[in-house]
């Protein structure tokens, strides 16, 4: 389970965070909703510790994000915007050394990565260097190696980015597969819908604030509109006429 | 708590010894290049040294048959007279050209002047801003004059005057420079080559740690995962250093080698470079291995790209380089204090060694001492930047 309160970040005189709370619960996909620049990222990159928060806080399974930063990081398998891989090395070993890092017990680690590499059906190139990957490989390959020491909580950035159609179904049922096993999946996304094929519940984020949370039917119900895109463009002018 | 240190050491190993851009640099083209230059160098100041005196001149003399006791005497102080241009003109057009680094033209009133006791003239013809032909010219010259000299102490003696007369003063020069002193500069070289070398054999590991990874968009995972960063980054330089400690070794080798095939005794020189020595100066310079990777990717870490850091570290290339060479210019000798400057308390150790004085042992553990202590403070602080969020870029 993800919790994050009072959240803010500012990079010099941009706020890009301010003020943003939501939960995301364990067996359920919550989606990170925004325009570009609307601070999801930047949310993320605090929850996988990489960024510390200006104010507010964050928690992973009651860890806290800045006080016991490994112990959080330890609980979650991320997929950063625009994971990059070791091009010389094969996509085994891609895995297995993020599992080692992760302080997967030698012994259980070929099991480990075996069991990853079935999951995300890469299979057929696993032992293939990594230099030449299509995009939808490499995501699946930097997903692998996420998932490798079978975290609680997933946080993925813009997962979807640059895949074509197979890819990003294959991606979406590897997400519904998470929740199937309990996991608290978080992730962002600008494309409407791809959140509301997928997720329990949306965060609405606009102009470093949250502007609703709900599932996708209450947020049809709460702005009015029964098209979710309509509802997405609605949402974020609340923020705006807030702040104006 | 070096677990995670160990696993990030052996997968840049295994990336390094896969990536044939680190391979090349640090196996090949760093430590070859030093002997290469040395060697070039050597022969260079071989043929200048040997080709002075002891060689026949080859002079082109236009005109010789008016000056027949001329171009005798010439002959007799070891210049070969050769076919020259045909006219004046075609002698200029010849030295401009490059076809010939000196031609004496002699005038065809050489002989009745020389009668008539008017000076006769000599035209020495040459490109002086050509290190080469300034030599052979200077030669000509010499000869030319001593001919002169000859001359007026003949006419002087027919007159029944001294010759003593022309010669008010008698100047002797003595040069007390040693064949040992001669070849300072050149064991210098030595030096630098080796820590160039070690250097460049960490050059991509040290790029790679930092802008690599946040280029290829690896680091941010990698900060992601429940390690502590300063481990990483520990890890990233263990594997730098063990990179810079092989071209190192590959490079005294190769120097081992090629030095065989250099006749050094005619210089002068005898350095004292067996097996002993190279096994020494690994050891003395294997602490600097630290040091060049931690600054190097020190460095690294501040730029934006891998072409960025590329420009940046190929400075710290130069850096090591600038102690040795002001020493080199100055001819300072060991102290201990110089031994706290890393690079050249290395240098300095090296400079003795080859030439066959016994180590202080004092110097070599401040040395040692301080260039450890220095490399673990730069580590230090790269651990300390990789906390950073700038980092990330």
């Amino acid at each position: 389970m993800i919790r994050v309160s009072g959240l803010e970040k500012s990079f010099g005189d941009l706020k890009a965070v301010d003020g943003i709370s939501f939960e995301a619960p364990d067996g359920r996909i919550t989606g990170l909703l925004g325009p570009n620049g609307a601070g999801k990222s930047t949310t993320l990159r605090v929850l996988y510790t990489v960024l510390k928060p200006d104010k507010g806080s964050a928690h992973i399974d009651g860890a806290d994000v800045v006080t016991e930063s490994l112990e959080a990081r330890s609980r979650i398998g991320t997929l950063p915007h625009g994971s990059g891989l070791y091009p010389h090395l094969t996509a085994r070993e891609n895995i297995a050394y993020y599992g080692r890092l992760y302080g997967i017990d030698p012994g259980e680690l070929p099991e480990k990565v075996d069991r990853v590499i079935r999951q995300l059906d890469i299979a057929e190139f696993a032992d293939r260097r990594t230099k030449g990957f299509s995009q939808g490989q490499r995501t699946k390959v930097a997903l692998a190696r996420a998932l490798v020491h079978e975290p609680r909580n997933v946080i993925l950035d813009e997962p979807s980015n640059g895949l074509d159609v197979m890819a990003t179904r294959s991606l979406r049922d590897l997400i519904r597969q998470l929740k199937a096993q309990g996991k608290c999946v978080l992730f962002s996304s600008h494309v409407m819908q791809e959140v509301a094929a997928l997720c329990d519940e949306i965060v609405i984020i606009a102009g470093g604030k949250v502007s609703l949370h709900d599932s996708p039917e209450g947020i049809r119900n709460a702005t009015g509109c029964d098209d979710l895109e309509d509802a997405f463009v609605r949402a974020i002018d609340f923020v705006g006429g807030e702040r104006r | 708590m070096f677990e995670t240190l160990r696993i990030v050491f052996r997968k840049e190993v295994l990336d390094n010894f896969r990536d044939r851009r680190t391979l090349l640099s640090a196996l090949l083209l760093g430590p070859l290049f030093g002997p290469v230059i040395f060697a070039f160098a050597i022969n260079l100041s071989l043929k200048q040294s040997l080709s002075d005196a002891s060689e026949a001149l080859d002079l082109p003399v236009l005109g010789s048959e008016h000056a027949p006791n001329l171009v005798g005497y010439l002959r007799s102080h070891n210049i070969n007279i050769t076919q020259a241009p045909a006219s004046y003109e075609d002698a200029r057009d010849a030295v401009e050209a490059g076809v010939h680094d000196v031609v004496v033209v002699i005038e065809d009133a050489f002989g009745s002047d020389l009668l008539e006791g008017t000076p006769a003239t000599v035209a020495v013809i040459t490109d002086q801003a050509n290190r080469q032909a300034d030599r052979e010219s200077r030669r000509a010259m010499q000869a030319l004059n001593a001919y002169s000299q000859e001359l007026a102490s003949i006419r002087l003696s027919a007159r029944g005057v001294s010759p003593m007369v022309m010669r008010p003063l008698n100047i002797d020069l003595i040069d007390v420079s040693t064949p040992s002193g001669r070849s300072a500069m050149l064991l210098g070289m030595l030096s630098y080559f080796f820590i160039f070398a070690l250097l460049t054999g960490g050059m991509n590991l040290a790029i790679d740690a930092t802008a690599g990874e946040r280029e290829r968009g690896s680091l941010e995972p990698l900060l992601c995962l429940p390690v502590r960063r300063d481990q990483l980054i520990y890890g990233k330089i263990a594997a730098t250093c063990l990179f810079m400690a092989m071209s190192l070794f590959i490079s005294l080798l190769s120097f081992y080698v090629t030095l065989k095939f250099i006749p050094l005794e005619k210089l002068g020189m005898t350095p004292n470079f067996g097996p002993a020595v190279v096994g020494t100066a690994f050891l003395l310079l294997l602490p600097f291995t630290l040091l060049g990777a931690s600054l190097m990717t020190l460095v690294a870490s501040f730029t934006k790209s891998y072409k960025e850091a590329q420009t940046w570290v190929s400075i710290v290339l130069i850096a090591p380089t600038l102690p040795i060479l002001i020493v080199s210019l100055l001819m300072v000798r060991p102290s201990t204090i110089l031994m706290l400057v890393p690079s050249l308390s290395q240098h300095l150790l090296l400079v003795g060694l080859i030439r066959n004085e016994p180590l202080d042992l004092l110097h070599v553990a401040v040395s040692v001492v301080g260039t450890l202590v220095a490399g673990a403070v730069l580590a230090w602080v790269c651990a300390r930047l990789y906390r950073r969020e700038g980092l990330l870029g």
